[in-house]
């Protein structure tokens, strides 16, 4: 795909066209189903298989079970160790959030492309969707600490102790920095996925072009990009984990915010 | 000098940005070991706070590679 004709195109693997071929535009409105629409299907019917075959409540849990339930575990810990007890409502929340963006950068990483006419695409390597997932959950910060505090949550742009002079100069800081949250977590798992997906296509296009330019270029280009890829294929799959987890833990911290205002 | 010319040697200059955040990540993770070496029973209770960090410092790298895809593929 990325070495035809020899020019690297590391791009394309993040154009969004529709599946079936034609477009549906209704309205004025293009509702095509795209192959992002075709990969969040996909992710959510993995992870609700993968929860199916694991929500069994038996005594001593198999081994699925037991994988579901380090799931459920690790996500009740990181809020109950952030929020306090309080935390266990946002479980729901949080855990399909998690799930969620990590199936999803998982997936778009599976070796799908060697079945003919399939390629792999990463829903998380697209601002709109990681920034709908930041919006939903900077919406739910403001709802909680407004619902539980009401105008009093302003009083979380003033840390304790601030001296009255600097009261209006730290109110605006704090606010700047509250207001570009969503915007950093939206943003940071979106480019750590197109910057990783990029690297990969680029190296994978080195592999394919030194293989079309003879022996000799395939032994000093193909052999040690392929090596490369490897690593940074492996390297990707902890990224993936990583800005799953970051981007809950995040959400978290946020909430611990609106909950208990510093 | 031509305004490509200029956008590519933007791109560039941006990439050094990632190199720095390279640098902050690294510190990140090297302050957390030397503690967490010094102190293992309080290392796990503050993988949290590890991660925040990273998370931050990894940021402004992210940061600058958007600025450079912007440079090529957009302005």
């Amino acid at each position: 795909m990325a070495a035809e004709g020899g020019k690297i195109d590391p791009m394309h693997q993040f154009l969004i066209e529709p599946v079936l071929g034609q477009r549906w535009v209704v309205g004025g409105y293009d509702l095509s189903f795209t192959n992002s629409a075709l990969w969040m299907v996909i992710t959510l019917v993995t992870l609700w298989l993968f929860m199916l075959g694991g929500m069994k409540r038996e005594l001593v849990p198999g081994r699925w079970q037991a994988a579901v339930e380090g799931f459920t575990g690790f996500v009740q810990n990181m809020l109950t160790s952030n929020v306090g007890p309080e935390g266990k409502r946002f479980v729901p929340y949080v855990f399909s959030l998690f799930m969620f963006i990590l199936f999803a950068n998982i997936l778009g990483l599976m070796p799908v492309g060697i079945v003919p006419g399939w390629h792999p695409f990463t829903i998380t390597s697209h601002l709109t969707v990681t920034g709908v997932l930041a919006i939903i959950s900077f919406s739910i910060v403001l709802i909680v600490g407004f619902g539980k505090h009401g105008f009093h949550f302003f009083s979380l742009f003033v840390p304790h102790g601030t001296p009255v002079l600097m009261i209006p100069l730290i109110f605006v800081v704090e606010l700047l920095s509250f207001l570009v949250r969503p915007f950093s977590l939206g943003l940071r798992l979106f480019v750590a996925m197109t910057a990783g997906h990029i690297l990969l296509k680029v190296l994978a296009a080195f592999v394919i072009n030194g293989l079309n330019m003879g022996v000799g270029y395939a032994a000093i280009i193909s052999l040690p990009s392929l090596v490369l890829m490897i690593g940074i294929t492996l390297l990707e799959l902890l990224v993936a984990a990583i800005q799953a987890y970051v981007f809950a833990l995040l959400t978290s911290v946020y909430l611990n915010d609106a909950v208990n205002l510093h | 000098m031509d305004a490509t010319a200029a956008k590519l040697l933007g791109a560039g200059l941006a990439a050094i940005g990632m190199g720095i955040a390279a640098l902050g990540v690294g510190n990140v993770f090297a302050a957390f070991l030397e503690g967490a070496l010094r102190n293992p029973g309080a290392a796990d209770g503050q993988q949290g706070r590890l991660f925040i960090g990273f998370a931050g410092a990894e940021l402004l790298g992210l940061l600058a590679f958007v600025t450079m895809i912007i440079l090529v593929f957009v302005a």
